[in-house]
């Protein structure tokens, strides 16, 4: 059982005109086995929640916590943050020439599990994780993200999910850009870590497509850099009727 | 061939060739007063069936090409026996045909013709280890459809100076490839040169350096395309760290007002590691005609992307480690064009070596 705690959380982010605020305390707690989606208009900061989780130096925290079991997160480099337990699925998966799918997935497996995968059981591991989300095996010998179309990215973002088994997956807006298909595809894949692990998610997305696939137990509404509102799954519902329009004009 | 203006004088550093040169870390192999050695100092291992390796005195063995620098003259007043590597016509030889140097250690010439005959394909690698003092000129003649590649490593040990010119004339329908590797040395300053003999020629320039603390490495690459229909490909990549690495790459192409259908694209990207290290990238495209397929450039000059050493981060991958396989992966796309793996690895190993013993910021 593990508890992801974000409290109060403050972000900004240096611009040309200085610093801008982007997140104006952030209130969330996640924990094993939970699915909270997080829905925003565009620039209401849902990235920059995501990213700040992650470490990503562009953002500087100016306020609040977020602890991982009581582990400070915000102390921990970035790698930390992984070994600790925590996933971003990044909207945009960066390319990385030179390095192949194969070989990146076991340096960051030797990193996340603390020794090298034994090569017999890897093989067959990856193969297996591959094959369920219907992906080639000569994907494998590809450069890291250097081609792939939207669907083939977001797919090996959950291919990484389901090999470093987090403890806590944050998926920024994986459903952007796919088409039906994938998205079932990514989705499934996504539900069924889920049910082979007691995985806590936080599901960052714009629309409510994806929550068809995989259902959210916490509804959070995301607007100018915190939770405006929270309740069940039916908060997606109202929000596909009427959109984001009540929230914005505040 | 044209006979250019020479002077034979001693470069003073204000000449456009040698402005970036440490001149003082020559040894004196641009100095007139050098006392430079006639010295064989290639020795070809087992020869494949349809190679030979004969020494020959100079005046049988005149240059073929023009040059206008100092060194390069000097290389041929110095040198009265030339390694002349021969690839018979129609041959096709798969293993390599390895070239060492054993270097005396003091300044010395080298001259080296190398001729691949007609429609024969091979492989030829030069390999320079140890503390050589070395001024020396290879010129490669691709007679029609032939097809080399030419590899020169640089493995120097880190106190050698190398000035060299590898000058390749390609003939018709022929392709040259050379791959040169430069981790090693003081100072070296090679200049791999390219000039056609017939249409439908296509030659590929690929280079990969690293300089580390205080070592110099200049590659001055010039494409002459002073025939019709033909092809260049410049892809040279480089990183440097350490306090005073520096290195120049020039990339002169001219496309002559006959050299109607040219295909060229040239292309030089450097890694900037640390602080204090200085990379000089100049690329320069002298066109005397429209009538040509495609004729570009493109130089840059950086430091790590954030975004990749965050994706990897992001996985569990500690710092350091990304930051070597995000170089390892930037130099995969030269270092494979070696095609033989125990060259590829070596090369790697070293470049691991040189990372883990300096801090990378």
């Amino acid at each position: 059982m593990s508890t992801l705690e974000i409290k109060n959380l403050q972000v900004a982010v240096d611009t040309e005109e200085g610093l801008k605020q982007i997140l104006r305390g952030v209130d969330l707690t996640i924990n094993s086995g939970e699915t909270h989606a997080i829905m925003g208009p565009n620039g209401s900061g849902k990235s920059t929640l995501a990213y700040s989780i992650a470490g990503h130096p562009k953002y500087n925290i100016t306020g609040g916590s977020v602890t991982l079991d009581g582990q400070d997160v915000l102390a921990m480099s970035v790698d930390e943050r992984a070994r600790a337990g925590l996933f971003l699925a990044m909207q945009y998966p960066v390319e990385v020439p030179g390095v192949s799918v194969s070989n990146f997935l076991r340096t960051s497996v030797t990193a996340i599990r603390g020794e090298a995968p034994k090569v017999r059981s890897w093989v067959g591991e990856v193969k297996e994780a591959m094959a369920a989300l219907s992906m080639d095996p000569a994907f494998a010998e590809r450069n890291v993200n250097e081609g792939f179309s939207g669907g083939e990215k977001k797919r090996h973002e959950i291919l990484q999910m389901e090999l470093l088994k987090p403890k806590i997956a944050i998926l920024d807006e994986t459903d952007s850009g796919l088409d039906v298909d994938a998205l079932r595809v990514v989705s499934e894949g996504v539900n069924r870590i889920k049910e082979n692990s007691d995985l806590g998610v936080m599901l960052i997305t714009h629309y409510t497509r994806i929550l068809r696939y995989i259902k959210p137990d916490f509804v959070h509404v995301f607007s100018a850099g915190r939770i405006v509102e929270a309740g069940g799954p039916e908060l997606a519902n109202k929000l596909e009727e009427n959109g984001y329009a009540e929230y914005v004009t505040a | 061939m044209s006979t250019l203006t020479t002077n034979y004088l001693t470069p003073t550093g204000r000449e456009e060739a040698w402005r970036f040169t440490p001149l003082k870390r020559l040894k004196g192999l641009h100095e007139t007063q050098t006392d430079i050695a006639d010295r064989i100092s290639l020795t070809a291992g087992a020869l494949p069936h349809g190679v030979t390796v004969t020494h020959v005195a100079t005046g049988e063995q005149s240059p073929i090409s023009a040059t206008d620098d100092v060194v390069v003259q000097r290389v041929r007043a110095i040198a009265h026996v030339v390694t002349l590597v021969t690839i018979a016509a129609d041959s096709v030889i798969d293993a390599p045909i390895t070239l060492m140097r054993t270097p005396s250690g003091s300044p010395e010439a080298s001259r080296t013709v190398i001729r691949a005959g007609n429609h024969s394909k091979a492989t030829v690698v030069v390999e320079n280890v140890g503390s050589g003092t070395l001024a020396e000129e290879i010129e490669i003649i691709l007679e029609p459809g032939a097809q080399l590649k030419f590899i020169t490593l640089q493995e120097w040990a880190n106190d050698a100076v190398h000035l060299g010119k590898h000058h390749a004339i390609i003939g018709r329908d022929a392709s040259f490839t050379s791959v040169v590797i430069t981790v090693g040395g003081s100072l070296v300053r090679l200049l791999p040169t390219v000039e056609y003999s017939g249409p439908g020629a296509s030659a590929e320039l690929f280079g990969l350096y690293f300089a580390g603390s205080g070592q110099y490495l200049e590659h001055r690459i010039h494409v002459d395309h002073n025939v019709g229909q033909s092809k260049s490909r410049v892809n040279y990549k480089g990183a440097l760290s350490g306090d005073g690495a520096h290195t120049v790459w020039i990339g002169d192409v001219f496309i002559r007002a006959a050299a109607e259908g040219t295909d060229t694209y040239e292309l030089n990207r450097n890694l900037l590691l640390s602080d204090g290290a200085r990379a000089d990238s100049v690329p320069n495209l002298e066109i005397e005609t429209g009538e040509i397929v495609g004729a570009g450039h493109a130089s840059t000059t950086g430091r790590f992307d954030d975004e990749q050493l965050f994706y990897l981060e992001s996985r569990g991958i500690p710092a350091t480690e990304a930051k070597r396989l995000v170089i390892r992966g930037f130099f995969l796309e030269i270092l494979s064009k070696i095609g033989i793996e125990a060259i590829e690895e070596r090369i790697m190993n070293r470049i691991d070596g040189e990372l883990a013993s300096v801090v990378i910021a």
